[in-house]
């Protein structure tokens, strides 16, 4: 189809005007982070890269965010996935509270959330562990609107109630119809679902700075306050991992699940 | 959003009532998440709604949430933050908006749409500690663009960085997460849009400009709006960035909500911190249901992908 002159030139300058306010912002940070400051400072160099991996509590931080991740996802394999699956096999009735459930967080702001949990985290630091691993489990009830969206997407597609009634009466145990039949089929919104908890946990800032526990994003600000050169430095870099991580997962399917998401 | 589940119910009912299905039991298997979601979900919000209606002894009543409700600073914070909630929704829904319509007209799966895509999916989960850092190296002290000014006009806003840090310097901050997350929202939607149509305007003699004023910009509303209004709330309960950015602690609501209860010099007001989530929670709520509505308005053609 032909473009007439005046649309190209429209396109042209939007892309212009909006590219220029996002990517101006990141080539700014590449060029603070390899900037000298003091006297003399003239010359370039990556001097704040080479010293991020000296940083104290950066590599701690890093570990335990992962880790935060990696038991999030767990959540959502073992615990969200069955039960979404359970009840769409055998609870009718409860689907649309169960909806509801998984919608509510989108109503209630994260800095809302934290206020109502602060004393179940001051009850568990004290009595049970320290450790900002516990953060998973909040966590993972801030993601389950978009879980439960890539979820009931993938499970509306796929006719699973002939699925497990095959599978049960071949001889399968209701733990395999869940687990061997059914979650393989709906691989695909898992993946999803895994990879916004990925990006959630290593961007997690609201909850994490009010109740005191150092997750990456608090150390950054925290480093940020001594070297600004080195925040900016493992900013860009942790925004090159999402996006490398991003890239990694096929483009097609991602679209769709990755709408709405909200994690500041 | 809504259609989807409907779908699915019909057979869902038939089959459950086959032999293989039937019991009363079935109900334990929710057990493990009720359990888990009670826990670290309705035990906060059932926190925070009925911790508004207590006052600091715990007795039942509306005594703080009236007080808040005639406390300057926090009317103030709750007008700047509708505010630049606002403003940053109409901005980033135009401009984002506009960038999808550039990223559809242009060759669907080059390569230039397909990097937009990914580079939305990242900068609209971009808040926070990092967009901060990416702000002051930008405008802030010695940043790119300041640094730049001071050399060649030395007299402008730029070259002073005083204004990053209040209404203005929080709203660009803002529009920079809303433009991604507008795009995404809104390309399904341009995507959806029917090349018929522009054909049959063509067809009937109609101009480019005859088919977005009569054609495209009506069709198109409903889910405009729905998305701005995704936008407001996700600027509305913002809180990483304008924390890590300013050290005014009533500036927006949320930052007067995380002083309320983390203050150490015995300043700490849970149940201030409670009555404000409130305030804030209704706005979500409101803007949320309005969002729902609009999406059942939006026509078939749309809830077809």
């Amino acid at each position: 189809m032909k473009k007439s002159i005046g649309v190209r030139i429209w396109r042209i300058s939007i892309i212009a005007v909006v590219s220029f306010y996002l990517l101006m912002p990141l080539y700014a940070m590449f060029d603070f982070s390899t900037k000298q400051f003091g006297l003399g400072g003239k010359s370039r160099n990556l001097d704040s890269w080479r010293i991020i991996p000296s940083q104290p509590d950066l590599a701690i931080a890093i570990t335990r965010s992962l880790l935060t991740a990696l038991i999030v996802m767990a959540l959502i394999l073992f615990l969200i996935v069955p039960t979404a699956i359970w009840v769409h096999l055998k609870l009718p009735l409860l689907r649309r509270p169960f909806e509801l459930l998984c919608l509510l967080p989108l109503a209630i702001p994260a800095i809302v959330i934290v206020v109502g949990i602060a004393p179940l985290y001051r009850w568990i630091s004290i009595n049970l562990t320290e450790s900002p691993i516990t953060l998973s489990g909040v966590y993972s009830m801030l993601i389950l609107p978009y879980t439960y969206r890539s979820l009931s997407a993938a499970l509306d597609a796929v006719d699973i109630h002939t699925l497990a009634e095959a599978a049960r009466t071949l001889g399968a145990s209701i733990g395999r119809v869940i687990f061997g039949i059914i979650m393989p089929t709906i691989k695909t919104g898992i993946i999803n679902g895994s990879f916004i908890a990925i990006a959630l946990v290593l961007g997690e800032y609201t909850i994490s700075n009010i109740l005191n526990y150092k997750t990456f994003q608090v150390v950054i600000a925290q480093i940020g306050r001594a070297n600004g050169n080195v925040a900016v430095a493992v900013s860009l870099a942790s925004l090159l991992f999402v996006l490398f991580l991003l890239l990694l997962i096929p483009n097609k399917k991602r679209l769709g699940t990755v709408l709405d998401v909200d994690v500041k | 959003m809504t259609q989807i589940p409907i779908q699915g119910t019909g057979p869902a009912i038939s089959r459950t009532s086959s032999r293989y299905w039937r019991s009363k039991s079935a109900y334990l298997g929710v057990l493990p998440f009720l359990l888990f979601s009670g826990l670290f979900l309705l035990y906060p919000t059932w926190n925070v709604i009925s911790g508004a209606f207590q006052d600091e002894s715990g007795k039942f009543g509306t005594k703080v949430l009236v007080e808040v409700f005639n406390s300057s600073s926090a009317r103030a914070g709750f007008r700047n933050s509708l505010e630049i909630s606002a403003q940053t929704a109409i901005a980033g829904s135009i401009l984002g908006g506009l960038f999808a319509w550039a990223m559809v007209s242009g060759k669907q799966g080059g390569f230039f749409y397909r990097y937009s895509v990914a580079l939305s999916s990242v900068l609209a989960q971009f808040g926070g500690v990092m967009l901060t850092f990416a702000f002051l190296a930008t405008f802030g002290f010695n940043g790119l663009v300041s640094t730049f000014a001071i050399k060649y006009a030395p007299g402008s806003f730029l070259a002073e960085s005083s204004w990053l840090y209040g209404k203005a310097g929080i709203a660009v901050l803002y529009t920079f997460f809303q433009i991604p997350l507008m795009v995404l929202v809104f390309l399904p939607t341009l995507e959806n849009m029917k090349t018929q149509w522009r054909e049959a305007s063509d067809a009937l003699g109609g101009k480019t400009y005859e088919y977005w004023l009569r054609v495209g910009i009506p069709i198109l509303t409903p889910s405009f709006a729905g998305a701005g209004l995704l936008l407001f709330v996700n600027s509305f309960s913002a809180y990483a960035t304008a924390a890590t950015l300013i050290n005014l602690s009533d500036f927006l609501t949320p930052l007067a909500i995380a002083t309320a209860l983390t203050s150490e010099v015995g300043g700490a007001n849970p149940a201030e911190a409670k009555s404000l989530s409130a305030y804030m929670v209704i706005v979500v709520v409101i803007a949320m249901s309005c969002y729902a509505l609009l999406r059942r308005k939006v026509s078939k053609w749309e809830q077809s992908r």
